[in-house]
This record gives structure tokens, sequence and C-alpha cells, in this order.
């Protein structure tokens, strides 16, 4: 029982780490109709400078956030502007995703080149020490991890729901023309959401950087599980990548005790094709309407 | 107030609209008629920057507004109710109507504007909180009127109004529409709806095939040989 119970902990806590990779995904994907291949390279890029700040100023790696997540919502917004926008007027909507794809390879041999292919450890600052929640083992780390998925979900849930540019993002992505009609610059909020998902996972990559080694290839990793989270809980859905993530954490972390740990992923890609064949709108996905290709 | 001079307009190779002229002065109820397909829909989207014209040129208030955005000319007071409504369908009618007044000039007003708007609307006051898309047709073109007008526009431009509702509903629509105009906001209509539209505008133009072919005022129009033989059916 003691080991069920910790690996359903070990599970709830690597579900809030896919969560926060996650949420950014699914925010770039709802409103600027993008699937970011380059997500998990924006993770990579964040967890380095999370590692170069914290090393080079001698400071605790969360505090580097208040300048990672920044730096990624610059990177985000730019990938957006110089890279999507004059994409976005192509006849065929794929070429953007291909885009992202070379974005994603570009940026993963620029940190090969940079860094080379060894890897960095980010001090830890004592948040890989553990703590006994009753009979459970969890490190300090994964669990600010955790709360930190939860406090940006929320967070992300509240500015779309009740500011006037989060309501203006949302009725962007409902209907883009009549978006326009309103006096909302459409291109402005596509580079502001691209921003603001980048920007998401630049606060994850900050947290993430202590906990795991970070290296040229961590983001393909990281973000492969976080499309099966996306895809699990609807595509565009923040609640659904959050409770996603922790559904998928937990097949993770009780498929790799009980079936084998070298066949924890045949068992999470497994279910990604059964929801693609069953459910492909996901636990909280809505009706995808094609307001995106008018005019 | 609201000037069109010389324009052609079109999507990709195609030409919609040829050598378009009309105009707008301040108060007025003007209507462009005509067959479905003749580009009235085309002319109101070149209007308000959603379809950009090749020559000619627009000024509003006395300003060239012919390159500007769909979101710059909402700025300058000039609102688009589009044909088919266009609500946001996953928004509540609150939320939609709010969005009627992300424009500038209208945002410190949003409060006083939504209430004045829902004296006008009395039945959407119960609808606040619903999805839009859970609205009957009816209630949704209210929605669209009404976020319409919490832009507080110089002129509002109504794209088919009428389409698709019960001859009942059509006829409260053009209520609201004169309405609007009471309060003094310039209104532009395009309609097929030809003899509900020419009773409730001062001036009309008739376009057919992309060119503007008549234009009178809007009782002259309804005694009009043409009009009454191609769109009255008199």
């Amino acid at each position: 029982m003691d080991t069920f119970l910790q690996i359903v902990a070990n599970g709830l806590m690597l579900g809030g780490l896919f969560a926060i990779v996650a949420v950014g995904l699914t925010l770039i994907f709802g409103i600027v109709k993008v699937i970011n291949f380059a997500h998990g390279e924006f993770l990579m890029v964040g967890m380095y400078l999370t590692f170069l700040l914290s090393t080079g100023l001698d400071v605790h790696p969360y505090l580097t956030a208040a300048a990672v997540a920044p730096a990624l919502f610059v990177l985000g917004a730019l990938t957006q502007r110089l890279l999507i926008q004059p994409l976005m007027s192509a006849r065929d909507e794929h070429v953007q995703i291909f885009a992202t794809v070379g974005l994603s390879t570009a940026l993963m041999n620029l940190a090969l080149l940079v860094f080379g292919a060894d890897i960095a450890n980010t001090p830890a600052h004592g948040v890989r020490s553990q703590v006994m929640l009753g009979e459970v083992r969890i490190l300090t780390g994964q669990l600010w991890v955790f709360g930190a998925a939860i406090l940006l979900v929320i967070a992300l849930q509240l500015f779309m729901k009740k500011t006037r540019t989060g309501r203006a993002i949302r009725a962007t992505a409902q209907n883009r023309a009549a978006a326009r009609l309103m006096g909302i610059n459409d291109k402005f909020i596509y580079v502001l959401t691209f921003g603001l998902g980048a920007a998401c996972v630049g606060l994850g990559s900050s947290l993430i950087a202590p906990l795991y080694p970070t290296s040229p290839t961590i983001g393909t990793y990281f973000v492969l599980i976080a499309f099966v989270c996306v895809v699990l809980g609807g595509l565009g859905s923040i609640p659904g990548a959050f409770f996603g993530a922790l559904v998928i954490g937990l097949v993770d972390a009780l498929s790799g005790f009980y079936i084998g740990s070298d066949l924890r992923e045949a068992v999470v890609f497994t279910i990604f094709l059964l929801i693609l064949i069953l459910k492909p709108s996901g636990l909280f996905g809505t009706r995808m309407t094609q307001s995106h290709v008018s005019p | 107030m609201l000037e069109v001079k010389n324009v052609d307009a079109g999507y990709g190779s195609t030409v919609i609209l040829q050598d378009i002229s009309l105009h707008v002065e301040p108060g007025e109820v003007v209507t462009i008629v005509g067959a479905n397909g003749a580009g009235k829909t085309t002319l109101l989207r070149t209007i308000s920057g959603l379809v950009k014209p090749r020559t000619g040129a627009i000024t509003f208030e006395g300003k060239d507004i012919t390159k500007l955005e769909a979101h710059d000319t909402v700025d300058r007071g000039i609102t688009l109710i589009p044909e088919g409504r266009q609500l946001f369908p996953d928004m509540t009618v609150r939320d939609n109507l709010l969005m009627g007044a992300y424009c500038r000039h209208a945002r410190d007003y949003q409060d006083d504007t939504l209430h004045e708007v829902l004296e006008l609307f009395p039945r959407l006051r119960e609808r606040l909180d619903q999805h839009a898309s859970s609205l009957s047709g009816g209630e949704q073109q209210m929605v669209a009127i009404a976020r319409g007008m919490m832009a507080r526009p110089k002129i509002l431009m109504f794209d088919e109004p009428s389409l698709g509702l019960a001859p009942i509903i059509v006829s409260q629509v053009f209520e609201v529409i004169a309405q609007v105009a009471a309060t003094g906001t310039t209104v532009l209509i395009v309609e097929q709806n030809v003899f509900h539209t020419l009773k409730a505008a001062d001036r009309g133009y008739v376009l057919e095939n992309g060119r503007m072919v008549l234009t009178d005022d809007a009782d002259a129009l309804l005694q009009n040989d043409h009009v009454r033989q191609a769109y009255l059916g008199i």
C-alpha cells in the first residue's frame, strides 16, 4: 500500500511537471491554431538560461524565472511575428507547422553548437531534498512545480475570463473576422498569445532545471509527453491540459512500476492513440470551429 | 461624413466592385439595395477595412481611410454589423457585448453604454449569462446589433440584418434600426429586403453587378419603374 501511494504521489508530481510544459502549448494551439513543435526547445532554451543565470549570478534558480519568463515571452512573440505571421496567408496551413519543426531543429543545433552535447547541472539550492507527506517521500522541488502549475492554470483562466485583453484573445480565437470588427488587432493578439505561451514554459523551465539535467535534446522528451497531455485534455483547453497531464503522469508512474519502466512510453503513447481513435476532442475539448481560416 | 470615390475592389483575381462612388452625410439613413451577389457585402467590408480597395479612395470625416486596417476604422467610429451575425459563440451575451466596447473611444463608457443598450433590448438582459450560441436567430441578431452599438459608432453599417429571420422579427429589427437612427447615429444599411429598407431610409443606392446604377431619395426609388420591376415585383 505504501508503495502504491508513493507511486501515485510520484505520478502526480510528474503530472505537475508535464502540466507546466503543456499549458503554454495548448494556449498557443487554442488561440493561434498553430502546433508549436519548437515548444520543447523553448523549454530547453529556458533551462539553459536558468543554468547560466543561476550559476553566473549564484542565485536560486527559481529567482531567475523573473528574467527567463520575460525572455521566453520575447522569443515566442518574435517567433509569431517573424516566422508564423508571414506564413499565415499561405494557402496550406501546414506550412506554419513545418516552420515550427524547422525552428525546433535550429534551436536544438544552436544549443549543441554553444553548449556541446554535455549535460549542464543547474545547482539545486535545496529543492532536491526530500520531504515526508505521511508515508510518502516527495522532493520539495516537485511540490513547487506542482503548486506553480496549479497557480498558472488558475491565473491564466482568470486572465482569459476577467480581463479585457483576455476576452479579446478568446474572441479572436472564436471568430477572427468579427474580432477585427470590434477593433481588435488580431495580429497583435497572436503575437501576444504566442509570447504568453512561451513565457509559461519559461516559468516552467526555471522550476524544472534544478530537477533535471539540461541538454540540447531535453525538450524532445518533455514536449512529446506534453502533446499527449494536450490531446487528452482537449486541444486548446487550459484546465484540460492540466488534468490530462495529471492522468499521463499517473499512467507513466504506475505503468513504469507495474508493467516495466521500459514500457512506460509505450503505454503512454498507446493511450494517445486510443484517445485519437475514441475521443479525439479529449476530456475538456470543445468543437473545433474553422473561424481562423476566414479572411 | 463618409465618402467612397471611384473604388474598385475584389478578392484574389476576382473583381467585385467597379468604380463605386457614394456618400453618406451625418444623421442620414442610407441604404444600398441590390440582388444577391451584386457586391453589397464586399462594399461594406471595403469601407470597414476588411477588404482593401485596388483603386479609388475612401474618406471619413475628411480623413483618408483607404488603407486602414479593420481594427483602425473601428477606432475612427465606423462599425460594421456583419452578415450572419458573427457572434463569439462560446462567450456569454455579456462578454459579446463587452467586446463591442473594446475600441478605444468606447472603453471608458462601457458600463453606461451597456445600460443604454439593454434599455433598447430588454430581452437580452435575461440572456446576459447565456452563451451566444444558445440563443434563437432573432435574439442573436439583437445581440449583433447591440454589440455594434456598444462601440458608440459615428456610423453604424448593417449587412443584411433581416437575413434568415421570421417576418415578425424582421419588423422588430427595422424598428430597432429606426431607434438607432433616432439617437443621431448615422446608418448605412445593405439589404435584399428592398421594400422594408427603402421605407426606413432617407436615400438609397442601387447596386447591380458591382456597379452603382441608380441613386435617389428613398421615396423616389420606391416609385422608380426599374426598382419596382426588378426588386419589388410590381
